[in-house]
């Protein structure tokens, strides 16, 4: 069945690739989306902490929030999108068939991808990478201290090699407990079959919680692989990649500038330019993109700024409690960047 | 040799006549400890059963947790069920995401559904026809703009907002009643005289069949928006009704060709010597016999479809057991050592009701019928 499927998405990537930017036509993205009245957002399936269905069915999520920003900056009304769940296999199809205007599906930024798939990356709104879970009492803080322990890893996935170059690269050995199956691989974890249990960050923090007593087991600092995960769009519509990525930016510059939900209206008396800049009381650069110049000030009275959106979704708002590490801002020294409003 | 005396036969003393109403006792000495071995065998079935059972009602009952209002409710180590999840997740697992105001939409749609199949399938309501003629044409339209909410001034809802059981039933409504009229036009064009008619039905029959449910669904919700033209994308939902349909009712022209074989010669000839039409023939003698045999192989594969319809949660429709797993498995409030287990039984008990009610009146409707073959 899986061979099945891998032929069958081989064979959509191949047909995707063979017909370049059909959603790409004289009618701009942007100007589809308004006639339409609302924005067509691909989200996953579910997945914890990017886009998840809560008890009220309502969508949330990092991934979910981004395209809640976009629909503000465009509508001024962060309720005017539909998500468009979808499985890995589907989510280029429906991309380049125009059935979704925007993938905001933790979808791992690749060359392939940006490339002959069609589509282009609009930013990393959340760098994932394989990490590293262990009982806390092993009493290790961190993977250097890993040396001569059995790790519990799926069996022919990318995060098997990614431990094996790890322990290489530092000179140390390990036992690998390998299994065929994620949930097998966690339940043998669970029974303290083996020491560590490595896997992508976002992962880990999200089996923690289903283990007997999460407390008992902590999320190592290391980062030992980049997944880049980020918001896609068709290429060919330049206008349209500039309102997500300048709307991820201004989410990331908001949280630099201390602008947040809460303080965002004493935020548009305030005299620092960048900010004037970001809230659109100076300049024109909303309807550089083709947008009002309260465009950012809408996205983030909708879903707040980048931190607070990680903090709700991911962070110690949510159950998760997944540190900021490598989505930190520069400054904290995380790697989220956003380049300036001017 | 002498005329036999008139012999008076000796009298016996009269016996008790046996036991016709329920004796528990005779019932158990008869059949559970009728021998040594057997006594044996029923003590270990009895301590088997009371071994599963206490464990399950430990586990769904003294250990269960029933309130709470996320996930470290039943975060606590050796928690049994954790029904407050099932609590909360109750309306999505029936409705999806449907807009919470419009649920009752679905919910007039189901009791028109029930009030329809209820008149079809309890041999004591009269008017068979129009039950027949509303559940099977005015029915699926009222259905349709009620769930749809497209026009009357109802709030349109979007096929990506249902779910749920709403969905499962969906599914395998429409592909039960859409499969049978292709199913039996299949059968009977793959046993036509008419080449063409036969090639075109073998044809369809053994390409359908020979490709996995999973593919179908697959190629119509991957591949088939890359050769529509540009913009015209349709439904997810429509395709894959249109697969499911397609798929059934290949497979159900099988086993109503297994029936129509097994109808003697001799009804076709009688037929035809009292002048019947060809479609009189086959609507009047043969098909009734014909489907009256295969009732099992049909609600076989009936059953069969209704679990198949989980299989939609691989092109990202939610069905029961797919909005389950999303709930299970991405809603970060309600994780815990419990809920995915909880989750599973509860979708695992709702497949089983449903289709242990289908077995169970299609055993019913089978005795019914074979009442010529008694005795």
């Amino acid at each position: 069945m899986t061979s099945v499927l891998r032929i069958g998405s081989g064979l959509a990537m191949a047909l995707v690739a063979m017909l370049p930017a059909t959603g790409a036509d004289a009618q701009g993205t942007l100007q589809k989306v308004k006639d339409r009245g609302q924005l067509a957002c691909g989200v996953n399936t579910g997945i914890a902490g990017f886009s998840a269905p809560d008890d009220k069915g309502n969508w949330a999520g990092i991934d979910v929030d981004l395209c809640r920003a976009i629909a503000a900056a465009i509508f001024n009304d962060s309720s005017k999108v539909k998500f468009v769940p979808l499985t890995a296999k589907e989510r280029f199809t429906a991309l380049q068939s125009g059935e979704i205007d925007v993938l905001s599906r933790n979808t791992t930024w690749t060359m392939s991808r940006d490339t002959s798939a069609g589509m282009n990356f609009a930013g990393i709104n959340y760098f994932d990478g394989q990490g590293f879970m262990v009982n806390t009492a092993l009493n290790v803080k961190s993977a250097k201290e890993l040396s001569g322990a059995s790790i519990c890893v799926q069996t022919g996935t990318t995060t098997e090699l990614n431990v094996a170059d790890y322990f290489r690269q530092t000179g140390m050995t390990y036992k690998p407990v390998v299994f065929e199956k994620l949930p097998e691989t966690i339940a043998a974890y669970n029974a303290g079959r083996c020491d560590v249990f490595t896997s992508d960050a976002s992962q880990l923090y999200a089996t923690r919680l289903t283990l007997g007593n999460p407390a008992d087991h902590i999320v190592l600092p290391e980062i030992i692989s980049k997944e880049p995960l980020g918001p896609a769009v068709r290429q060919g519509d330049a206008q349209w990649g500039n309102i997500v990525r300048w709307t991820y930016f201004a989410l990331v510059n908001a949280e630099e500038l201390g602008v947040t939900s809460q303080n965002l209206d004493q935020m548009l008396e305030s005299n620092n330019p960048e900010i004037r800049r970001l809230l659109g009381k100076e300049g024109e650069f909303g309807v550089g993109i083709g947008l009002g110049n309260d465009w950012a000030y809408q996205a983030i009275k909708a879903v707040g700024n980048y931190g607070e959106s990680f903090d709700r979704n991911l962070g110690e708002g949510s159950r998760l409690k997944i540190s900021r590490g490598q989505n930190a801002l520069w400054r904290d020294g995380g790697l989220q960047y956003a380049p300036p409003i001017r | 040799m002498k005329e036999p005396a008139n012999i008076e036969p000796a009298r016996s003393t009269a016996r008790r006549p046996p036991v016709r109403g329920f004796d528990p006792l005779g019932w158990v000495r008869r059949n559970l400890f009728s021998s040594p071995l057997n006594g044996l065998l029923t003590l270990a079935g009895i301590y088997a059963v009371w071994l599963a059972g206490s464990a399950v009602i430990d586990w769904a009952i003294v250990r269960a947790v029933f309130a709470g209002k996320d996930g470290s409710a039943c975060a606590a180590p050796g928690t049994g069920a954790c029904w407050a999840f099932v609590a909360a997740k109750f309306d999505q697992f029936i409705y999806g995401r449907y807009p919470e105001p419009e649920r009752l939409r679905v919910d007039l749609t189901m009791l028109l559904g029930v009030i329809g199949l209820a008149g079809l399938m309890i041999p004591a309501v009269p008017r068979k026809g129009w039950f027949a003629a509303y559940f099977l044409f005015v029915f699926p339209v009222i259905a349709f703009y009620l769930l749809t909410g497209a026009g009357f001034g109802m709030v349109p809802v979007e096929t990506e907002r249902w779910g749920g059981l709403m969905v499962t039933l969906i599914v395998a409504i429409v592909g039960i009643v859409a499969s049978f009229p292709v199913a039996v036009l299949l059968a009977i064009g793959r046993r036509s005289r008419l080449p063409f008619v036969r090639w075109a039905s073998i044809g369809f029959i053994e390409m359908v069949r020979g490709v996995p449910l999973i593919t179908m669904l697959f190629m119509a919700s991957v591949m088939l928006p890359l050769f529509l033209p540009d913009g015209v994308t349709f439904d997810k939902l429509l395709r894959a009704l249109i697969g499911v349909a397609l798929f059934q009712g290949a497979y159900l022209a099988e086993v109503i060709r297994g029936g129509l074989q097994a109808i003697p010669r001799g009804q076709y000839e009688a037929a035809d010597a009292l002048g019947l039409s060809y479609p009189q023939k086959i609507g009047l003698i043969v098909m009734p016999q014909a489907l009256k045999l295969v009732i099992p192989g049909i609600v076989n594969s009936f059953i069969a479809l209704f679990k198949d319809t989980s299989l939609v949660l691989i092109i990202g429709l939610f069905d029961l057991l797919g909005i389950v797993q999303q709930a299970v498995s991405s809603d970060a409030a309600w994780f815990s050592p419990s809920t995915p287990l909880t989750g599973y039984v509860f979708a695992g008990f709702v497949f089983w009701v449903f289709c242990f009610g289908m077995s169970r009146y299609a055993q019913w409707m089978e005795r019914r019928l074979s009442g010529g073959e008694r005795r």
